[in-house]
């Protein structure tokens, strides 16, 4: 082979002169500029809204003469108003949680499954059809959840109710089948695609250096995956939970057509078990009577602890994904 | 406890392209062979057989006998899992587990043998990083991660990670070749202190480092593009240095390469 000839190649791929004028950033201004005032307009729209909401709610907030934070009543209409939202407080975190705590676990076994056992030609259609599940339309899921699903998981409510009823979270309920426990699985159901996708693509980030450092070791798969993918994707866990959290926080119409209202005048029952509404449910249940400024002051009030609920909840999921890049970069 | 390598015939494959082809070469025990060659004509994939790491790629396979000691290392009852527990492997870079220990990376391998012993596992990681010569540089920050080491002391510690588990066989693909001078010399020595009591292939680019170091060498090379790679000759190092019975040596370690 022509030795001399690659070796002179080499020694013309070297930079030549020594250029340092300018490179023509035109483009980049203008695009930055762009991006700057797309921004600058987001975060405007955001604090418009949040004004607008507030200006909304503080003169209802300000006659109200419950604690809004603490009370179980809801009275707006009456003069002067009573409302608060302690149970619409309770039953969000309460089906949310419990969704996450369904959604979770079987999200990262499907994903481990999606990047580190299903051979290729399974994987690519498993992930299509759990991408699939989060085009399916909420009222569906609601319509699916309180017709079919909701009979088949009786069974299962009554026997946890009736034999661990002594847990306050599993105590017997309503006699319907609209209960936070139905609502959970469904919600579950609905956020698993998500929290799915996201840790499905931390988990295959994880650097083959380090599982090939695992395998090395002797590891088996199992061992690799604990010791190298886990790790690495703790993190990534975390904030696709808490990304599933915002969205199951948010959920208004599977909620609304599945959960069953309770009376007014019901005693407060922590259980699964249990009916109850959400902030979303709630609002939407009751849209039609916003006639009142202040009736309508009080479901904003009730909007705001919920958007308040989801920008902590979402703010979380972000500090804890920065901090993991940064500890990864 | 260091073992012998014979290997006959091997052909490797990833899917359909052939690598490497036809080789053969014996290895001794408790010494240290390279392997040289120009890129891409297959030392790591050569090296990667001799611990069952090469089928790790999908499609990736051999066909031929890989020996260590009458044990055929492909035999069909042979778990790949416990010929890695039996020859280890430090990688070109170094790969400490980022969120562990140094600590728990030492004693990760042992871990994974079942071994649960506080006192156990502190003699087997004081041991290893002596053995690695690391000791006195970390001994009081055993809880810092491993990450927080410089490049030399990770891939020292990838050394201590790799002789904690006491394997048979050391294997090292270009393990010097993200290191500085100082670090790479520190790795040289080390390895004439293992080669006492391990078997040791190392792979490297650097032909002063194959002459320091080792024993015997083989040097590799491939006809062209897309041919498979092949072993051309393998002898002792003094020998191949001085008068390699190959034109392709010895242009090769000459610098006269083509
Ligand atoms: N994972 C892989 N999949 C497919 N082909 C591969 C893979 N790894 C290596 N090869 C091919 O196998 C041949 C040998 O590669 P190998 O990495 O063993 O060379 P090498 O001698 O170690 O080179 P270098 O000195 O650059 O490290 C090359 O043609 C390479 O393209
Ligand atoms: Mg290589």
């Amino acid at each position: 082979m022509a030795v001399t000839n690659e070796r002179q190649q080499l020694l013309d791929r070297r930079p030549q002169g020594l250029d340092l004028g300018p490179t023509g950033r035109g483009g980049d201004r203008l695009f930055g500029g762009l991006a700057k005032g797309s921004g600058i307009a987001v975060i405007a729209l955001v604090v418009f809204v949040g004004g607008f909401l507030l200006w909304l709610a503080v003169p209802a907030l300000r006659a109200n003469q419950a604690s809004f934070l603490f009370s179980r009543e809801w009275m707006p209409g009456i003069q002067p108003p009573r409302f608060g939202i302690v149970d619409l407080l309770w039953t969000t975190v309460l089906v949310s949680g419990f969704a996450l705590l369904l959604a979770v676990p079987v999200a990262v076994g499907v994903a481990l499954f999606l990047t580190h056992y299903a051979p290729r030609r399974v994987a690519g259609p498993v992930t299509y059809v759990v991408d699939l599940l989060a085009a399916v339309p909420s009222i569906i899921f609601g319509i699916w959840g309180i017709k079919e699903l909701a009979p088949k998981l009786a069974p299962l409510s009554s026997f946890l109710s009736g034999n661990l009823g002594g847990f306050p979270l599993l105590r017997p309920g309503i006699a319907d089948n609209g209960t936070v426990f139905v609502a959970g699985v469904v919600l579950a159901i609905m956020i698993l695609p998500i929290v799915t996708a996201f840790t499905r693509e931390v988990f295959a980030q994880a650097p083959r250096e380090h599982k090939e450092a695992a395998l090395a070791l002797g590891a088996t798969k199992w061992e690799m995956i604990r010791l190298t993918v886990l790790p690495y994707g703790r993190s990534g866990m975390v904030s696709a939970a808490m990304l599933g959290l915002g969205r199951a926080l948010g959920e208004t119409i599977a909620i609304m057509i599945i959960l069953s209202k309770p009376s007014p005048d019901s005693p407060f029952n922590p259980s699964l078990f249990a009916g109850g509404e959400t902030f979303a449910s709630k609002i939407a249940n009751n849209a039609a009577e916003f006639d009142s400024p202040t009736k309508t002051g009080a479901y904003i009030a009730a909007g705001l602890v919920l958007f308040v609920l989801t920008f902590v909840v979402n703010a979380i999921a972000r500090l804890i994904l920065q901090h993991s890049e940064r500890k990864h970069a | 406890m260091a073992k012998r390598i014979d290997v006959s015939d091997l052909d490797i494959y990833y899917g359909a392209f052939k690598a490497v082809e036809g080789v053969n070469m014996t290895v001794e025990p408790r010494s240290v062979t390279a392997f040289i060659g120009p890129s891409g004509c297959g030392k790591s994939t050569m090296l990667r057989t001799l611990n069952r790491m090469h089928e790790v790629v999908p499609g990736a396979r051999v066909e031929g006998k890989v020996l260590l000691d009458d044990q055929d290392l492909y035999g069909p009852d042979v778990d790949p899992v416990a010929v890695r527990r039996v020859v280890g492997m430090v990688f070109q870079r170094p790969n400490p587990f980022p969120t562990m220990s140094i600590y728990d990376n030492v004693a990760s391998g042992l871990k994974l043998n079942g071994v649960r012993n506080k006192a156990t596992l502190d003699a087997a990681v004081e041991r290893s990083l002596k053995g690695a010569n690391l000791w006195k540089e970390v001994q009081d920050r055993l809880n810092r991660p491993g990450g927080s080491l410089s490049g030399g002391q990770q891939q020292r510690l990838c050394i201590a990670r790799a002789i904690a588990v006491e394997p048979q066989v050391l294997l090292m693909d270009e393990p010097c070749s993200a290191l500085d001078p100082i670090s790479t010399l520190a790795i040289e020595d080390l390895v004439a202190q293992l080669k006492e009591k391990y078997t040791i292939v190392i792979v490297t680019h650097n032909m002063q480092q194959a002459a320091r170091v080792s024993d015997n060498t083989a040097f590799f090379n491939l006809a062209g593009q897309g041919k498979p790679g092949k072993l051309i000759e393998m002898d002792s190092t003094q020998r191949i240095f001085s008068n390699p019975s190959e034109k392709a040596t010895e242009a090769y370690i000459t610098g006269r390469f083509g």
